[in-house]
C-alpha cells in the first residue's frame, strides 16, 4: 500500500550530480552542468511533490492525525545497543513540508542562475555547491536521528561556506565566509554538547524515541539539575544556542548581514528560504521535548526571538545596501517564527504557535526569496548594492517592479497576501500567552512595513537617476522564477495549514481573528505611508530625521556595534590574550625546559671534561690516590 | 739461605721498591724515567712472587713462573713502549710526559 | 597466513634497494615494494574480517610464536586483532603515499628509501607484535632512523630538531624499558611459570597494585611522549618541521600513532588498577594537550608548525579518549589514530608539494594558490575540512565517537573536560580557515618564480589515495567501526571489571 521508499531518490540525486558536477564539472561547457544540476533538482522537486501528495491526501493519516513514517533507517555508526548514528529518512508533517519549500526555492534559485551567474568563471562550481547545499538540507529536514541532523547542520555550514565564498578572489567575501563559518560553528559547539547531554539523560538520538510524548525520553528526563536548571533543560538551551546561530538569533546574528557577500542567489536559497530556518525546523523538531520537559527552554526560544526580531527590524531600518536590508529583514522574520514556537502549546488547538510558525515558514521562504532574486535582478541591472545609486527603476524593470511589490507587501502582512495570514496567526498565539511578547511582535510588524516600503520607495520610485547604461530588464529565465515565486507568495496565505501542519499531527481549522488583524494591518498600512511620505519624492525629511536621532541612529546603522565587541572578543582576547601567549609560552616555557634539561647535561660534562687532562701521570696519581683511600677504608673497616 | 734474612725482609725491600716506583711514576718528566719507574714496580712484584714462592709454598713453582711471567711481559712492554716513545720523540722532539696530551678531551 | 611477511616484505625491498644501479631502479623498487605491502595489508584485512566472520572469537588471530631469546623466555610473538590490523593499513597507504611523495628525492637517494622503509619495518613489527620484549625492540627500530631521515634530508635547524626529536623519544624509551621490565618482573605471581613478556599470558595475571602505581605511569609517560602527551610535546613542531616531506608523513601518521597504541595496549590494558586510579592526572594533561595546540597553532605563521600544533591536539584527543576507560570512547580513540594519520599525512604531502612550488612555508608571503595550483589547492582544502571534522570525511566520525564515548562518563570531572574537549572543535575551525583565507584564496598576489603549474603524476596519486580513505572512512566508518569495537571487549572488561 505505502511505499515512500522512492523519497530516498530525493536527496541521493542531488548528492550523486554533485560529485558528479563537482569532478567532472570542469570538462565541458559549463551551461551543461548548470542544466544537469538543474535537471537533477527538478526530479528531486517533483518526487518531493509527488510525496507531499501522498503524505497528506493518501496514506499519512491514521485516526485522524498525520503520523511519522520511517521510511527506512539504518546504523551508519553504533556505539553502543542503544546509541547509534543512523541515516534514513523520516516523514512526518514538518519534514514533508520542508521538502516542499526547499525543492521549490532551489528549482527556482537554479532556473535563475542560468541567467544571473551567466559567464562566470566558477559557473559549473557554483552548481556543484548548490547540489551540496540542496542534498544537504534535504538530508537535514528528513534525519531520522539527532546526530544525522548534526552531520547534515554541519554540511549545510559548509556549503554555506563554500558559495558565500564563491568569489573567493575578494577579500571581504572570503573573511565573510570565514565569519559565517566560525560563528555558526561555535554555536554548534553549543548544539553538540546538547546532543551529548540529551544522550546522557534520554540514552538515544533517535527522533521517533526522543518526541515522542509519551515516550521514556520525556518521562525519565529532568531528574539532574545543574544551576537551578534541569539538565535536559540546559541541553534544549544548547541546542537552542546551535539553532540561534544558524537562524542568526541575537547575538549569533553577526554572519548573517555579512554572508550577503555571496551571489544573490545564494543569499535567496541559503541565508532567506531555507538554511537559516533549520534552526527554527530543529525546535520545531524537538518541539514536544521542549513543551514537555523545560518550559524554561520555550520562554528562552521567546525571549530571544522577541528581542532579535525587534532589534534586527531597527537596524533594517537604517541599512543602506539592498542585500543587508533583507538579511536584517530575514533575521526579524525567523525572530517571529521563533517567537511562536516559544509561546505554542502541544495539541490541535493548543499548538497554534507551532502551526503558525511553520506556516510564517513556508510563506517567508516564498516571499523572501522572491525579494533576494528580485534584488539580483536589480543588482544584475545596474551592478550596484547602494539603494542610494538607485532610484525609478520601475520604469525600466517592470516584472521586478511588480514582483518585489507583491513580496513587500506580502511580507508587509498587507491582506490578501500570504504574509498576512501566517503573521496573523503568530500574533494571535503571541496574544494568547504572554503579552509583552504580542506588544513587541506588534510593533515590529509596523516597522517591517516601514523599512520594506522605504526599501521599496527608494529603490524603483524617489529620484531619477541617471545610470550609466540604462538598467535592462532581466532575461528571461530569471524573470520566470521571479514570476512563478510572486504567484505563490500572493497565493500560499490560502493553503489551509492547519489541516496539514500541527504540533501532534491533529488537523484542526484555524480563522482570522480580527481583533487581532485589524490593528496588525492598519498598524502596516501606517507603516507603508510613513515610508511613503518620507521616501515616494526624494526630500530632505529623512535626513532631518536621523539627524535628530543622532546617537541611536548611528548606532543602529553600525549595527549597535555587535560586530566590533566580536572583533574585540577575537581579536583582542583570543588573539592577543591567549593565543599569542599560548604560542609564546610554549616555545619559551616549556620548550626550553626540555631545552633546559639538555643544557644542563651539557653544561654538567663540560664542567667535567677538564678532568680528562690528556695528562699520564694525573691519572695515574687519582688512580693510586683511590687505591690508597679504598685499601684505608678497607682498613678502617676491618679494624672496627 | 742466609741467617735471620726472613720474608719479611723481602717484603719490605719489593714494598720499598714499589713506592719508590710509584713516587717516580708520578713525578718523572721523561718518559725514560716513567719507564724505568714502571719497571721497578714490575721488578717489586717479581720479588714478592719469588720470595712468598720460596717461603710459604716451597713445594710449588707457581711464583716462579709468573715471576718468568712477569719479566717476559715487561720486556715486550718495553719494546712496545720505547717504540712509542722513538715515535713520539720523532713527532715532538722531545720526551717530556706534560706535552704528550693528545688523548686530551 | 603468517604475519611475519609484514616485516619480510619490507626487509626484502631493503634489500633490493641495496642492490640497485641507479635512482630509478631504487625508487621504482620502493614504491613497488611498499605497493606490495599496501596489497598484502588490504588481504590482511579481507582475512581478518572472513576469519571473523567465521565465528573466530580468538583475542589475536594468526599468531605465531617464535624463539627469541630461551634464557629469558622472550619470544617474537606475533598476533593481530582489530586494531592492529587497521593500524597495519594505516602504516602501508601513508608509507606507499610516502614513497611516492618523495619521488624527487636526489640526494643519497638509496639512502633515503632505505631508511624509510626501515623505519616502517620498525613500526609493522611494532604492531604485529605481542611481547612486550619485541614491541620495545621495535619501536627503537622505528625512532632511530628518524634521527637519520631528518638530520640528512631535513630542512632548516635540521640537526638541532633531529637532537632534540631522537633525545626526547629515547629518554622516554628509557622511562619506558624500566616499566616494561618492571611489567616483565611481576609477571609470575606464583613463581611457577618462568617470567614472560607476552602481553597475553600477562593480561590473564593480576600485577600487585603497588607495583602498577609504578609502572603505570612510567609505560603511560614513555608512550605518550611519543603521542605528543603535554609537557612533552615539543619535539613534534621541531622535528616536523625540519623533517622532509614524507618523514612528516609517516611520522606524524604513524609514529605518533605508536604511542596511542602503546598506552593502550600496554599501559591499560597490563596495568588496569593503576589506569583506573591515576587516569585523572593524564586526563587532565590531554585536554591540556588539546586545548593548547590549538591554541597555539593559531598564531603560527609556518605551515608546519600550524599542523605540527593541530596534531598535538588531535593526538592529544587519542589520548584524552584512551583515557576515559570506556568502549565507545577508546574506539575513538582508534578511529581518531587512523583519521589523524591519513589527514596529517595528506597535509604534510601537500605542504610538500606547495613548498616545492613557492618556496616557503610562511603562510603571509602566500596568498591565491587557488588560482595559481587549484588542484593542490582543493586538496588541501578537503585536508583541512577533514582536519576539521566535517561529516563525510574521516574527522567527524572519529571525534564524534570520542566525544560520545567520553560523555558516558557520569561524573562532573569527566563531563566538564569533554566539553573542554569539544571546544577545541571551534579554535580548529579558526585556524583552519585562516590558513585557508591566508594561503589558498583572495587575489593570487604574487608570482613564484619557477612554478611548476599543478600536481604531476605521482602527486596527484599521493593525494588521490589519501584522500579517498579519508572519504572512505568518512562515509562508511561502520565496518571499520564494528571491526575495533569487538577488539576493545578484552581490554574494556579487564579495566572495567576493576572499576
Amino acid at each position: 500500500m505505502e511505499n515512500f521508499s522512492y523519497t530516498l531518490v530525493i536527496p541521493l540525486i542531488l548528492f550523486f550530480t554533485f560529485v558528479f558536477t563537482g569532478l567532472f564539472g570542469g570538462k565541458f561547457k559549463p551551461v551543461i552542468s548548470g542544466i544537469i544540476c538543474t535537471v537533477s533538482v527538478f526530479i528531486s522537486a517533483a518526487l518531493s511533490y509527488f510525496a507531499a501528495y501522498q503524505y497528506f491526501f493518501i496514506y499519512g493519516k491514521a485516526d485522524g492525525a498525520y503520523r511519522l513514517i520511517n521510511v527506512f533507517s539504518f546504523h551508519w555508526l553504533r556505539f553502543n545497543d542503544n546509541l547509534s548514528i543512523d541515516l534514513g529518512i523520516l516523514l512526518d508533517p514538518i519534514s514533508v513540508m520542508m521538502l516542499i519549500v526547499i525543492t521549490t526555492v532551489s528549482l527556482m534559485v537554479h532556473i535563475y542562475s542560468l541567467g544571473y551567474m551567466k559567464g562566470d568563471i566558477g559557473f559549473s562550481r557554483y552548481y556543484a555547491f548548490l547540489s551540496l547545499f540542496t542534498f544537504s538540507m534535504l538530508g537535514l529536514v528528513l534525519s531520522v536521528n539527532i546526530f544525522m541532523t548534526y552531520m547534515f547542520w554541519e554540511l549545510v555550514g559548509l556549503s554555506s561556506y563554500l558559495l558565500i565564498g564563491h568569489y573567493y578572489e575578494k577579500p571581504a567575501a572570503v573573511s565573510a565566509s570565514k565569519k559565517a563559518f566560525i560563528v555558526t560553528r561555535f554555536a554548534d559547539l553549543g548544539f553538540l554538547i546538547g546532543i551529548l547531554l540529551l544522550s546522557a539523560f534520554a540514552g538515544t538520538f533517535d527522533f521517533n524515541k526522543l518526541t515522542d510524548p509519551n515516550g521514556g525520553a520525556i518521562l525519565q528526563s529532568a531528574s539532574a539539575t545543574f544551576l537551578g536548571l534541569s539538565a535536559i533543560t540546559w541541553a534544549l538551551i544548547l541546542i537552542f544556542m546551535g539553532c540561534a546561530g544558524k537562524s542568526a538569533m541575537f547575538p549569533l546574528h553577526i554572519w548573517l548581514p555579512d554572508a550577503m557577500e555571496g551571489p544573490t542567489p545564494v543569499s535567496a536559497l541559503i541565508h532567506a528560504a531555507t538554511m537559516v530556518v533549520a534552526g527554527v525546523y530543529l525546535v520545531a523538531r524537538l518541539f514536544p521535548l521542549y513543551v514537555f520537559t523545560s518550559p524554561q527552554a520555550l520562554e528562552v526560544v521567546a525571549y530571544v526571538g522577541a528581542f532579535t526580531s525587534l532589534f534586527a527590524a531597527i537596524i533594517a531600518c537604517t541599512q543602506t545596501d539592498i542585500k543587508r536590508v533583507l538579511a536584517f529583514s530575514t533575521i526579524s522574520q525567523i525572530g517571529y517564527m521563533m517567537v511562536a514556537l516559544g509561546v505554542s502549546g502541544y495539541g490541535a488547538e493548543e499548538g497554534l504557535g507551532f502551526m503558525a510558525s511553520m506556516f510564517h515558514l513556508f510563506t517567508h521562504a516564498m516571499f523572501k526569496a522572491l525579494l533576494f532574486l528580485c534584488a539580483g535582478s536589480i543588482i544584475h541591472a545596474i551592478h550596484t548594492n547602494e539603494i542610494s545609486e538607485m532610484g525609478n527603476l520601475r520604469k525600466y524593470m517592470p516584472v521586478t517592479h511588480i514582483t518585489f511589490l507583491i513580496a513587500c507587501l506580502a511580507i508587509a502582512g498587507v491582506p490578501p497576501l500570504s504574509g498576512f495570514f501566517s503573521k496573523d496567526e503568530i500574533l494571535v498565539a503571541a496574544v494568547e500567552k504572554n503579552f509583552v511578547i504580542f506588544l513587541v511582535q506588534y510593533i515590529v510588524a509596523g516597522i517591517t512595513a516601514f523599512y520594506m516600503f522605504r526599501l521599496y520607495f527608494m529603490v524603483f520610485w524617489s529620484r531619477d537617476t541617471k545610470y550609466e547604461h540604462d538598467p535592462h530588464e532581466s532575461p528571461k529565465v530569471m524573470l520566470f522564477s521571479l514570476v512563478f515565486l510572486a504567484v505563490a507568495a500572493a497565493l500560499a496565505g490560502f493553503i489551509p495549514f492547519s489541516e496539514f501542519v500541527t504540533s501532534n499531527g491533529v488537523p484542526f481549522a484555524s480563522h482570522i481573528h480580527l481583533s487581532v488583524a485589524l490593528p496588525t494591518v492598519a498598524l502596516a498600512l501606517a507603516g507603508i505611508l510613513t515610508a511613503y511620505f518620507l521616501y515616494k519624492k526624494e526630500s530632505g525629511s529623512p535626513d532631518k530625521i536621523t539627524n535628530s536621532l543622532g546617537i541611536i541612529y548611528r548606532s543602529a546603522y553600525r549595527k549597535f556595534y555587535i560586530d566590533e565587541v566580536y572583533l574585540f572578543v577575537t581579536k583582542k582576547i583570543i588573539f592577543n590574550l591567549i593565543s599569542i601567549p599560548v604560542a609564546w609560552f610554549d616555545r619559551n616555557v616549556v620548550d626550553n625546559a626540555m631545552n633546559g634539561i639538555a643544557f644542563t647535561t651539557n653544561y654538567i660534562s663540560e664542567k667535567i671534561k677538564v678532568m680528562q687532562s690528556g695528562q699520564l701521570q694525573q691519572y695515574a696519581f687519582v688512580m693510586i690516590a683511590g687505591m690508597i683511600l679504598i685499601f684505608l677504608l678497607t682498613l678502617y673497616l676491618i679494624i672496627v | 739461605m742466609p741467617e735471620g734474612i726472613g720474608i719479611q725482609h723481602f717484603l719490605i725491600l719489593s714494598t720499598l721498591m714499589f713506592f719508590i716506583g710509584v713516587y717516580g711514576f708520578l713525578t718523572r718528566k721523561n718518559l725514560i724515567t716513567i719507564l724505568l719507574s714502571v719497571e721497578l714496580i714490575l721488578n717489586s712484584v717479581n720479588i714478592n712472587f719469588v720470595a712468598i714462592n720460596k717461603y710459604l709454598y716451597p713445594e710449588n713453582l707457581g711464583g716462579h713462573f709468573f715471576a718468568m711471567f712477569v719479566i717476559a711481559i715487561a720486556a715486550t712492554e718495553v719494546a712496545v713502549a720505547i717504540a712509542i716513545i722513538i715515535s713520539l720523540y720523532r713527532k715532538l722532539k722531545m720526551i717530556d710526559v706534560e706535552n704528550v696530551n693528545e688523548m686530551k678531551y | 597466513m603468517d604475519l611475519i611477511y609484514l616485516i619480510l616484505i619490507p626487509v626484502i625491498t631493503v634489500i633490493s634497494i641495496v642492490l640497485s644501479e641507479n635512482r630509478k631502479q631504487s625508487r621504482v623498487i620502493a614504491a613497488v615494494g611498499t605497493g606490495l605491502q599496501l596489497l598484502f595489508s588490504v588481504y590482511l584485512v579481507v582475512l581478518y574480517l572472513t576469519e571473523r566472520g567465521a565465528g573466530n572469537l580468538e583475542e589475536m588471530l594468526f599468531s605465531h610464536k617464535y624463539l627469541w631469546f630461551s634464557s629469558l623466555n622472550i619470544y617474537f610473538s606475533t598476533g593481530v586483532d582489530g586494531i592492529s590490523v587497521s593500524l597495519i593499513l594505516l602504516t602501508s597507504v601513508i608509507l606507499f603515499t610516502g614513497v611516492l611523495a618523495s619521488w624527487d628525492v636526489e640526494y643519497l637517494y638509496k639512502e633515503f628509501f632505505i631508511s624509510l622503509i626501515v623505519l616502517a619495518t620498525g613500526v609493522f613489527g611494532f604492531f604485529i607484535s605481542l611481547d612486550l620484549f619485541t614491541m620495545f625492540l621495535f619501536y627503537e627500530l622505528a625512532v632511530i632512523p628518524m634521527y637519520l631521515l631528518i638530520g640528512i634530508w631535513g630542512s632548516g635547524k635540521k640537526e638541532y630538531s633531529a637532537m632534540k626529536l631522537t633525545l626526547m623519544l629515547m629518554g622516554a624509551s628509557a622511562v619506558l624499558l624500566v616499566g616494561l621490565l618492571g611489567i616483565y618482573s611481576y609477571s609470575s605471581p606464583t613463581g611457577a611459570t618462568p617470567l614472560t613478556f607476552n602481553i597475553i599470558e600477562i593480561s590473564k595475571i593480576h600485577i600487585p597494585i603497588e607495583a602498577q602505581r609504578y609502572f603505570f605511569p612510567m609505560v603511560f609517560v614513555g608512550f605518550g611522549v611519543l603521542g605528543a602527551l603535554f609537557p612533552f610535546h615539543t619535539w613534534s613542531p621541531d622535528g616536523h618541521a625540519s623533517a622532509p616531506t614524507a618523514v612528516s608523513m609517516l611520522h606524524a601518521g604513524v609514529l605518533m600513532k605508536m604511542g596511542g597504541y602503546g598506552c593502550l595496549r600496554v599501559a591499560m590494558f597490563l596495568l588496569p588498577d593503576a589506569a583506573n586510579e591515576m587516569a585523572w592526572i593524564f586526563i587532565i594533561l590531554t585536554s591540556i594537550s588539546i586545548v593548547y595546540g590549538a591554541f597555539g597553532a593559531i598564531v603560527q605563521k609556518d605551515l608546519k608548525y600550524i599542523n605540527a600544533y593541530s596534531s598535538v591536539s588531535h593526538c592529544g584527543l587519542v589520548l584524552f579518549a584512551v583515557l576515559m576507560i570506556n568502549k565507545i570512547a577508546m574506539n575513538g580513540a582508534v578511529l581518531q589514530m587512523i583519521s589523524h594519520g591519513l589527514m596529517t599525512a595528506l597535509f604534510f604531502a601537500l605542504i610538500g608539494m606547495i613548498y616545492g612550488r613557492t618556496h616557503t612555508r610562511d603562510i603571509r608571503e602566500m596568498g591565491g594558490l587557488m588560482k595559481i595550483m587549484p588542484f593542490l589547492a582543493v586538496c588541501y582544502m578537503i585536508a583541512g575540512f577533514a582536519s576539521l571534522g566535517l561529516p563525510g570525511l574521516s574527522g567527524f566520525v572519529a571525534e564524534m565517537t570520542i566525544f560520545i564515548g567520553a560523555f558516558q562518563n557520569a561524573d562532573l570531572f569527566h563531563r566538564g573536560l569533554t566539553i573542554l574537549a569539544c571546544s577545541s572543535i571551534v579554535i580548529t575551525a579558526v585556524y583552519i580557515l585562516r590558513v585557508v583565507a591566508a594561503l589558498l584564496l583572495g587575489p593570487a598576489n604574487r608570482n613564484f618564480p619557477g612554478t611548476k603549474n599543478d600536481a604531476v603524476w605521482n602527486e596527484k596519486a599521493v593525494t588521490f589515495i589519501l584522500i579517498l580513505a579519508i572519504v572512505g572512512m568518512g562515509l562508511a566508518p561502520f565496518w571499520l567501526s564494528d571491526m575495533i569495537l569487538n577488539s576493545l571487549n578484552p581490554i574494556v572488561q579487564k579495566l572495567a571489571l576493576l572499576k
